[in-house]
């Protein structure tokens, strides 16, 4: 059997396994990186990056429909707009594919040695990876597990036929006439939303009270709204049965059973570590729950055995990997280094897109803190009105002892972007005085940041 | 369930240990991380330790009052999970650079004293909690930037005070701590760069020659040996008590004295003048000893004249008379003047050890060093007994090593054994 020998060895070349490994190999470490599947992981193959493509297809799409249907308000008209879905996939598939090569391209350029296989743990010290030329034993100093995540299989629906998960329902040959999506969370109203664009007659089945549960009412109204508009039809407290023929069996909130016409049923509830067949058993981790627990450093229970990424639990968001990737293989490196961000920003790509920063009023209330909260809402932003997207609003929380900034939200068109502004203003610990005093360039939705925190300080501009 | 061991981190430059003065948590208390276990205060300011992890108070290591070294365990906390267990390096135990040694203690405590001089200005009171008050578990505020330069030199954010808005640490901020450690945010210490002149005149440049002419010219030996007074307070405290009316009340001063006395009749070339230039030593039969005393102007030396022919009660009532006059200013140059062995001592400021300058041209002087109850092996078990050590130094140019050392082993004897000053055999 072959044999590699290395300081750092990284499990799966998702955002978390790839940075953790191109940053080892910029300080010198020596590093390998094992991937079974394409490089990149869910976020670049079938997640973040395929998902935002299908998406923005989608919008593109309804700005058609809209036109066709005589319903743009700026006097816009087409005849009837017809999407062959097979040349927006590969469209899509080109985007993923040239990303999938700038990972090697970067992995290379660091110096970092990649094994495709499976891995298989023999000790906490040795890896064996079944490649396509035989078995190769890996022995490193340290192992990094950046095994990921899949989506979660409801029994009574498992994926296969009809029954499909967020990786298919990225890659369909055709738009389903009826979709049924089982699960209201982030993924399913995303896709949810953009088959709607497409055409899909799409049913939404939430178990909870109300979708998006992560945020709050404010924060999903605008979502919900818009959700109706497309035709999406949203079944709250009801639960999925199972599959029939052209069909998707429910239970309501009244308790009545209920058959939801589907060409496709998209299974949506979650995603599940990816812990099984790496051989995890030989080592036993602590686990937190289904998750393997980890300290401030990424470290797992057993000396020299990191973890990073949706492997470690919530929230599963490609940019935590990333930041833990990058910290881990600076402690690898031998520098001190330890978790200490203060916010990881979370956006739902929906439309209206949400974005939230650290906390929200009533999780900042729940400490036992006065806040201080400002709105600004897009109606009195020009560059919205512009945009013709005056729906939403960006939402400041500050302490009110000391103005600290501790959570920003947003929900509004296009508002993913601000995201980098709120997130850079609770890193840097802003206060509501150092939002309001930068000049905020007009006319932007940014803007709107920068009201509310004015509005928080008692002497908004505009509204 | 693991076990963590938060240990008392560096709290500042030089500091070596602390006092532990509040105990914020007791056993059994359920913590947060950031929740404060206990303050300590250092000689410059009360610290308080926040809790790196949360979990169980299961151990406290003191009591308050209790000193800690900088290091050692201050709580045991029970952690869940064991994996984060062995880790028991609080985060501000490494220092970038290790504490400066503390600066040397000023040379010859005993003539230079204390002056008039204006001194530089104390520092500002510290005594206020250094760290500004965050509520507990609250993390520090700081930008990326600052907590990244403060993981690489090895400080806990947690301990250092912001200035910026809402208390956010800035990298000055940052500097400060590596600089002062721990300070009060606001209305504490802050740097300052004023510096003020002080012109050296009169008798401090009088001093300030004297010292600079001693050390130039006289190649000084110390030898400090301890000495067991014991017997020597309880006959001074007896003949105290029993004179208490009539006659002054005695010192430790006069029993030295009468022991020089005695020591020099054996050894004259202790009690002598050494004129360098000339290249002779003087002898004298006379022992006139000069008695360092500090007044309001500045050290002076006032001369107990031929101690050899005084009491004990009479070295004791002339002591008093000349300090009280030098101190009043009005001794005269005849009693400020001619001695041929000196004594030093700064009471109960005394130390454990000095290193005298010798008052030229003379060439010893003894010092005097603080009395303290130390436990002494009697062969069988500790006792405690009165010790104090001598500290005496001696122009090595005329007086050997070997010299020395038998006159301070006399003056020990006498000391010791306070008969001996008394009987002549």
């Amino acid at each position: 059997m072959d044999e590699i020998v290395c300081r750092l060895l990284v499990i799966g070349a998702g955002p978390g396994g790839y940075v953790c490994a191109i940053r080892a190999g910029q300080l010198g470490v020596d590093t390998v990186i094992v991937e079974q599947g394409r490089l990149g992981g869910t976020c670049l193959n079938v997640g973040c990056i395929p998902s935002k493509a299908m998406i923005h297809v989608a919008e593109e799409f309804e700005v058609l429909k809209t036109a066709a249907a005589g319903k743009s308000v700026f006097g816009m008209s087409a005849t009837k707009p017809t999407l062959d879905l097979g040349k927006a996939v590969a469209w899509k598939d080109e985007i993923v594919h040239r990303l999938n090569t700038g990972v090697a391209g970067l992995l290379r350029r660091a110096r970092v040695k990649i094994v495709h296989g499976q891995a298989q743990f023999r000790d906490g010290k040795t890896v064996e990876v079944e490649t396509e030329t035989g078995p190769v034993r890996i022995r490193a100093e340290s192992v990094v597990i950046a095994s990921g995540s899949v989506p979660v299989e409801l029994p009574f629906l498992p994926f296969g036929g009809d029954v499909i998960s967020s990786t298919e329902a990225l890659s369909l040959s055709e738009v389903p006439k009826r979709l049924a999506v089982v699960g209201g969370g982030y993924i399913g109203l995303e896709l949810g939303a953009a088959y709607a664009k497409l055409g899909s007659k799409v049913t939404v089945v939430e178990a909870r009270p109300r979708i998006l549960p992560l945020y709050d009412e404010e924060l999903t109204g605008p979502v919900a709204k818009r959700l109706a508009e497309l035709g999406v039809e949203v079944l709250t407290g009801a639960r999925a049965k199972g599959a029939a023929v052209g069909a998707l069996q429910i239970e309501t909130a009244e308790g009545e059973a209920r058959a939801i016409g589907a060409d496709k049923i998209l299974v949506t509830v979650g995603r599940a570590p990816a812990t099984t067949g790496l051989g995890l058993e030989e080592l036993v981790l602590d686990m937190d729950g289904r998750f393997i627990r980890i300290d401030d450093k990424c470290q797992t229970s057993m000396r020299g055995i990191s973890a990073i990424g949706d492997v470690t639990g919530e929230p599963m968001l490609a940019h935590r990997a990333m930041a833990q990737g990058e910290m881990v293989a600076e402690i690898a490196a031998g520098l001190p280094r330890a978790w200490d961000k203060r916010c990881i920003p979370a956006i739902v790509f929906t439309d209206p897109e949400i974005v939230s920063a650290g906390l929200s009023p009533a999780e900042a209330r729940a400490g036992g803190r006065e806040v201080k909260v400002g709105l600004f809402p897009f109606q009195a932003s020009g560059r919205a009105m512009s945009k013709h997207a005056e729906r939403g609003f960006v939402r400041v929380v500050a302490s009110a002892d000391r103005h600290l900034v501790l959570g920003v939200q947003a929900v509004g068109q296009g508002v993913s972007e601000l995201s980098t502004a709120f997130g850079l203003a609770i890193e840097m610990g802003a206060t509501l005085e150092d939002i309001a005093g930068t000049i905020h360039a007009h006319p932007t939705l940014g803007e709107a940041f920068q009201e509310a925190s004015l509005k928080a300080l008692g002497h908004a501009l505009h509204i | 369930m693991g076990e963590h061991v938060v240990k008392l981190p560096d709290v500042g430059e030089g500091v070596a240990e602390a006092e532990l003065v509040e105990w914020h948590v007791k056993i059994g208390d359920l913590i947060r991380e950031d929740d404060l276990l206990a303050s300590v205060m250092t000689d410059k300011a009360t610290v308080e330790i926040p809790s790196p992890v949360e979990g169980e108070v299961i151990w406290r290591g003191g009591e308050i009052g209790d000193v800690v070294p900088i290091g050692s365990a201050l709580v045991r906390l029970k952690t869940a999970g064991g994996a984060t267990a062995p880790e028991t390096k609080p985060e501000a135990e490494t220092k970038p650079e290790p504490a400066k040694s503390a600066p040397a203690p000023a040379e010859a405590p005993q003539p230079v004293a204390r002056a008039p001089m204006l001194e530089a200005p104390p520092p500002p009171p510290r005594r206020e909690p250094p760290v500004q008050r965050r509520a507990p578990g609250e993390r520090p505020i700081a930008s990326p930037a600052v907590r990244l330069a403060a993981r690489e030199r090895g400080v806990d954010l947690r301990q250092v005070a912001g200035t910026g808005p809402a208390g956010r640490v800035t990298h000055d901020d940052l500097a400060g701590f590596m600089a002062r450690g721990p300070a009060l945010a606001r209305g504490g210490p802050v740097q300052r760069t004023e510096v003020t002149e002080v012109k050296i005149v009169g008798l401090r440049r009088r001093i300030a020659e004297k010292m600079a002419l001693a050390k130039q010219r006289i190649p000084h030996i110390t030898i400090v040996e301890e000495t067991d007074v014991t017997a020597l307070e309880e006959l001074r405290a007896a003949l105290n008590k029993r004179h208490a009316a009539e006659r002054p009340r005695l010192t430790l001063l006069p029993f030295l004295m009468r022991a020089i006395a005695r020591a020099v009749a054996e050894q004259p070339a202790l009690n002598a003048l050494f004129d360098d230039d000339a290249g002779i030593v003087r002898q004298h039969a006379g022992v006139h000893i000069g008695v360092a005393t500090q007044t309001p102007a500045g050290l002076i030396v006032p001369v107990v004249k031929h101690a050899e022919a005084r009491d004990i009660w009479d070295c004791a009532a002339e002591v008093a008379r000349l300090a009280e006059r030098a101190r009043d200013g009005t001794a005269t140059r005849d009693e400020l003047s001619g001695s041929t062995i000196t004594i030093t001592s700064l009471g109960p400021l005394g130390a454990i050890a000095t290193t005298p300058v010798i008052n030229y041209p003379e060439v010893a002087i003894v010092g005097v060093n603080r009395m303290a109850v130390r436990p002494m092996w009697d062969g069988t078990g500790f006792v405690p007994r009165k010790m104090m050590n001598l500290s005496s130094s001696f122009d090595h140019r005329v007086i050997d090593g070997w010299d020395a050392a038998v006159f301070v082993q006399r003056l020990k004897e006498l000391l010791e054994t306070p008969a001996l000053l008394f009987v002549d055999a």
